[in-house]
């Protein structure tokens, strides 16, 4: 914990997004507090978040697209042997799911898959390393764990959301995705109510796969600003057993993103 | 926590990653994978036919094996047949040697006590003579007699 900050202080910080922003009083400018942040509405962007997501992003593009570009048939290397496992796991799990032809459901799921993970995995580096290296260089917010950012897992969720509106309307058209949503499960004398609940059902989707991913990585981020609140001698106590049951979190997190993904878009595509 | 452009931001990465991935990463790792899979399959192929294929010559090797024994034994039974043949032959040949030189020695013989027989003959011509002159007291003109000498040898 750094010094001359009360708890409280503390807390906020590391929860506090480095925000740029049009500051209805500064104009275009990075928030000095999280009031400051939340003033600029919606014209603003987390720019950690951001630059952490992308990077991590890019970081899994580069180690995937570089085995690809070197793949044999033959034996593998160590790498390719690594980035061949995950891909099969993630291509049984499609396939077990997804019974449709489509080519994108399964590089979209590796996508999420790991990057979800990799996102999930800033979250064992040490709450204070990488804000106090910032900060030394003068950046004063820096979270560092995208996932535990609303607008980063709303925004894939959004994507996915998108994505289901679409398949369903390619797949059964417009009329035919209204009648699914429109005339079950009840027939069509109760049409109004049959609405409402697949509508709710529809939304409750991305909602749920944001919200999970989300309400998972920042109760464990805050847990572990919470441990990091201790003396310093005692912090190994709490943060060993509970980093290593994170590790289970944000692998199972990832995996859950990515099989409801696949779910939802096999819904998107079977006629009912 | 305030809702913003990041969102808009996060979708238009994902966007990105996600056409990458399916672009650069996706089909040649799965493609890889498949001709693994193809090339495993082959060998497992190709082995099952080395083994059918040694089976195979196994089965040829013993078949070839039963038929020149078989023909060795119909060989060597021949040679006893022909070895039995050949000394049954020399047998033959001998007893008939023999049978042969038997009946030369016998014709020899013969010709010999005939040819004693002569001598015998004309001597005993000669001492009949004698004999009848001393028994005449006088000689005999074996010319005229020469008749009666021969008919009294003939018939000895």
């Amino acid at each position: 914990m750094a010094s001359g900050m009360t708890s409280s202080e503390y807390i906020a910080h590391h929860l506090t997004n480095l925000t740029y922003g049009n500051h209805p009083d500064n104009g275009w400018s990075f928030a000095h507090s999280a009031q400051e942040a939340s003033e600029m509405g919606f014209m603003a962007i987390n720019v950690d978040s951001m630059a952490w997501s992308i990077g991590l992003g890019t970081f899994f593009i580069w180690l995937f697209s570089r085995v690809a570009r070197t793949a044999t048939t033959g034996v593998p290397s160590g790498t390719q042997n690594f980035v061949e496992m995950i891909i099969e796991f993630v291509d049984e799990n499609v396939k077990n799911v997804f019974h449709h032809k489509n080519a994108l459901i399964a590089p979209m799921a590796l996508t999420i898959f790991v990057w979800v993970f990799l996102m999930n995995l800033m979250d064992l580096i040490p709450v204070d390393w990488i804000p106090s290296i910032a900060g030394m260089m003068g950046i004063h917010f820096m979270k560092i764990v995208p996932s535990t950012d609303l607008n980063v897992t709303l925004g894939m969720s959004l994507a996915v959301f998108i994505l289901i509106i679409f398949y369903s309307i390619q797949q059964k058209g417009i009329g035919g995705f209204l009648a699914e949503l429109s005339l079950q499960p009840l027939g069509k004398w109760a049409l109004p109510f049959n609405l409402f609940l697949e509508l709710v059902g529809l939304i409750a989707k991305p909602i749920s796969l944001a919200l999970r991913l989300f309400g998972n990585m920042y109760a464990g981020e805050m847990i572990f600003i919470l441990i990091a609140l201790l003396p310093f001698w005692a912090q190994w106590l709490l943060s060993v057993p509970w980093a290593l049951f994170h590790i289970l979190i944000i692998t199972l997190q990832a995996f859950i993103f990515m099989v409801l993904t696949i779910v939802y878009l096999a819904m998107a595509h079977d006629h009912h | 926590m305030n809702m913003n452009m990041t969102i808009i931001g996060q979708i238009i990465s994902f966007i990105i990653f996600v056409y990458l991935c399916m672009k650069y990463v996706w089909p040649p790792l799965t493609a890889a994978l498949a001709e693994r899979q193809k090339k495993i399959a082959e060998g497992l192929d190709a082995a099952d036919k080395a083994a059918r294929e040694l089976e195979e010559a196994q089965q040829s090797v013993e078949a070839v094996l039963q038929e020149s024994k078989a023909q060795a034994a119909t060989l060597i039974e021949q040679a006893n047949k022909r070895a039995s043949q050949i000394v049954d032959e020399a047998k033959e040949t001998a007893q008939a040697e023999a049978d042969r030189i038997k009946a030369a020695a016998a014709a020899d013989v013969e010709q010999e006590v005939n040819r004693a027989k002569e001598v015998l003959r004309a001597q005993v011509a000669t001492l009949v003579v004698a004999g009848a002159e001393k028994i005449l007291g006088a000689s005999i003109d074996v010319n005229n007699h020469q008749e009666l000498v021969d008919k009294l040898a003939a018939e000895l």
